[in-house]
């Protein structure tokens, strides 16, 4: 279950998503990094991206930041289609924070928040620098120069910079990457705050777990888009329901206790005294699982659901992958 | 297009910020003219009174023209390049900023520091000879025609040199390599100004005036023809 409680669809103010990807493909040379990839990001909705290293995700970020173009295919970034002589129009609407800070590190905080303030034109940029700073929790250090910050102050720098502009769309490309725990919930908390004021935020992530717990969506990439959906959405769609029962002794005859009951299509023993059924309902299976147990005198430890994280389908899909290049 | 003022001081006071804080740039905007000043002031002191009648038949003075000949470009070999090693091209390249905007912005920071250096050192240089010279020598040497030359040439081959430099330093991929082709670059400048300087090439007003709008025109296709060359995709990706 993600974390997030509202979820928005695809199609928010006015029908019109926050970003639209249509047949989107990005080559260099004979090199695709992304080919034929569609999808749409609704106002307000955390939209995590994931792949595997070299699965095209930075490459997607910098395309729709209007720093490649690309090779085919449309798309449209806050409300602006992508095209040659859109790009300061659409940059002024969103933000992008990098995997790597790139911050002038000679330089102070409040001088680099402050360059960008200039080039972003924010009315009143002591004034917005002040309040991204308090965003991030650096007002302390607003005068420290950024080469003496530790990565994951840097990090957050970073992303005062992103919010400066106050974007309607925010890329956030791998925020995390290299951060530990502390300034991972951190920025976590960051993206929620962010999220529940509206602003769209397409993260990339190699974090599962950090997607699971921030996005509404994920999109999953290899080159090409393997599979997008909510989180819950992807388990039920990649693994059969299963209840697994636990018992304190082997059944003695598993298949008399099992076989014919309403809605379990199949069962296996997964250890001395454990059964995996794959079942097509869970709400018709499960009474009718535990009234056949009690009827067979079993002695049952539990009965649950069988839940599949995100990894278990990352892991999956970029399985089926692999398997599918092999073959 | 418009041009946004705001977002070219944006990154003219960050380039001057950062030319403050970085200690390489520092010394290499200091050596070069710390040369141009030191070799010919040695020169001019152990001149004898005789020497004035050669000196005034040509326009020794026009050598320091070398300075923004060959200074700026080594500066503005720092200005892509530099901001790609150092990772804070992408962050820049992502906001509104238009390239014509980044690239003034780049020009005007490498410009105002460098011309401020060579008339800085040509000062200097022109009250060593006035207080320390002979006065004959020193009076051959100080013509107020040479002296407007130089005010007028500084900017504009300073202007030049950076537009190589900046066009050198979008296709380096390594800071010193760019630094280095930078000053080979402004070496034939350089050695125009020193043609001028000894004669070689005899200076006129039309010649002057040819020299001025060709730097002119220099430095404003310069500007054109970077801003329509810069390549965000190759600069971000390395490849296109």
């Amino acid at each position: 279950m993600s974390g997030r409680e509202e979820r928005p669809s695809p199609a928010g103010d006015g029908g019109v998503p926050a970003l639209s990807v249509e047949r989107l493909s990005k080559r260099f040379g004979d090199r695709v990094a992304f080919d034929d990839v569609s999808f749409e990001v609704g106002h307000g909705e955390v939209f995590g991206f994931l792949g595997p290293n070299g699965a095209g995700k930075t490459t997607m970020v910098r395309t729709l930041g209007t720093l490649l173009s690309p090779s085919a295919g449309a798309a449209v970034v806050s409300g602006i289609p992508l095209a040659p002589d859109t790009g300061p129009a659409i940059r002024r609407r969103i933000a992008i924070m990098p995997e790597s800070p790139g911050l002038y590190l000679r330089l102070s905080v409040a001088e680099n928040l402050r360059c960008f303030a200039d080039l972003y034109e924010v009315p009143d940029p002591t004034d917005r620098i002040g309040r991204v700073l308090r965003a991030v929790n650096l007002v302390d250090r607003a005068h420290d120069a950024c080469g003496s910050l530790s990565r994951g102050l840097r990090q957050r720098v970073a992303l005062a910079r992103a919010l400066l502009s106050d974007p309607r769309l925010l890329f956030l490309d791998e925020p995390t990457a290299g951060l530990d725990p502390v300034a991972a919930r951190d920025v976590h908390q960051l993206v929620t705050a962010l999220s529940q004021r509206g602003v769209t935020i397409f993260l990339t992530t190699h974090r599962l777990e950090e997607a699971e717990r921030l996005c509404d969506r994920v999109a999953i990439l290899n080159t090409t888009l393997r599979t997008i959906g909510r989180p819950d959405e992807l388990r039920e769609r990649l693994f059969a329901r299963t209840l697994t029962v636990r018992t304190r002794v082997a059944l003695p005859g598993p298949d008399r206790v099992f076989a014919g009951l309403p809605a379990v299509d199949g069962w296996r023993q997964d250890g001395p005294a454990t059964y995996v059924l794959a079942v097509s309902e869970l709400a018709v299976a499960a009474p009718a699982v535990t009234r056949a147990l009690v009827a067979a005198g079993a002695e049952v430890l539990s009965i649950g659901q069988s839940r599949h994280s995100l990894e278990d389908v990352y892991l999956e899909l970029v399985d089926q992958v692999e398997e599918a290049g092999q073959g | 297009m418009r041009v946004s003022s705001r977002r070219v001081r944006a990154i003219v006071r960050k380039e001057l910020r950062e030319y403050r804080h970085n200690g390489f740039i520092i010394w290499t905007m200091a050596i070069l003219p710390l040369i141009f000043l030191i070799q010919p002031l040695v020169v001019v002191f152990v001149l004898p009174p005789s020497a004035s009648v050669r000196l005034s038949h040509g326009h020794p003075l026009l050598y320091m023209l070398g300075i923004p000949a060959l200074v700026p470009a080594a500066v503005a070999a720092y200005a892509v390049v530099g901001e790609r090693q150092q990772g804070t091209l992408e962050p820049v390249l992502t906001t509104p900023i238009r390239r014509q905007e980044f690239l003034l912005g780049k020009a005007l920071a490498a410009l105002a520091p460098s011309v401020t250096i060579a008339y800085a050192v040509y000062a200097l240089f022109l009250a060593c000879v006035g207080l320390f010279a002979q006065p004959a020598v020193a009076s051959a040497l100080l013509r107020a025609p040479d002296v407007l030359a130089q005010l007028l040439f500084t900017p504009l081959l300073a202007g030049w040199s950076i537009w190589v430099g900046i066009a050198i330093s979008a296709r380096a991929g390594d800071f010193r390599v760019a630094q280095q082709l930078g000053i080979l670059a402004g070496l034939p400048t350089a050695v125009v100004a020193a043609l001028i300087a000894f004669d070689v090439i005899h200076a006129t007003l039309g010649l002057a005036i040819v020299l001025a709008a060709a730097l002119l025109l220099g430095n404003r296709l310069g500007w054109r023809i970077m801003s329509a060359t810069f390549d965000r995709e190759r600069l971000i990706s390395g490849t296109r």
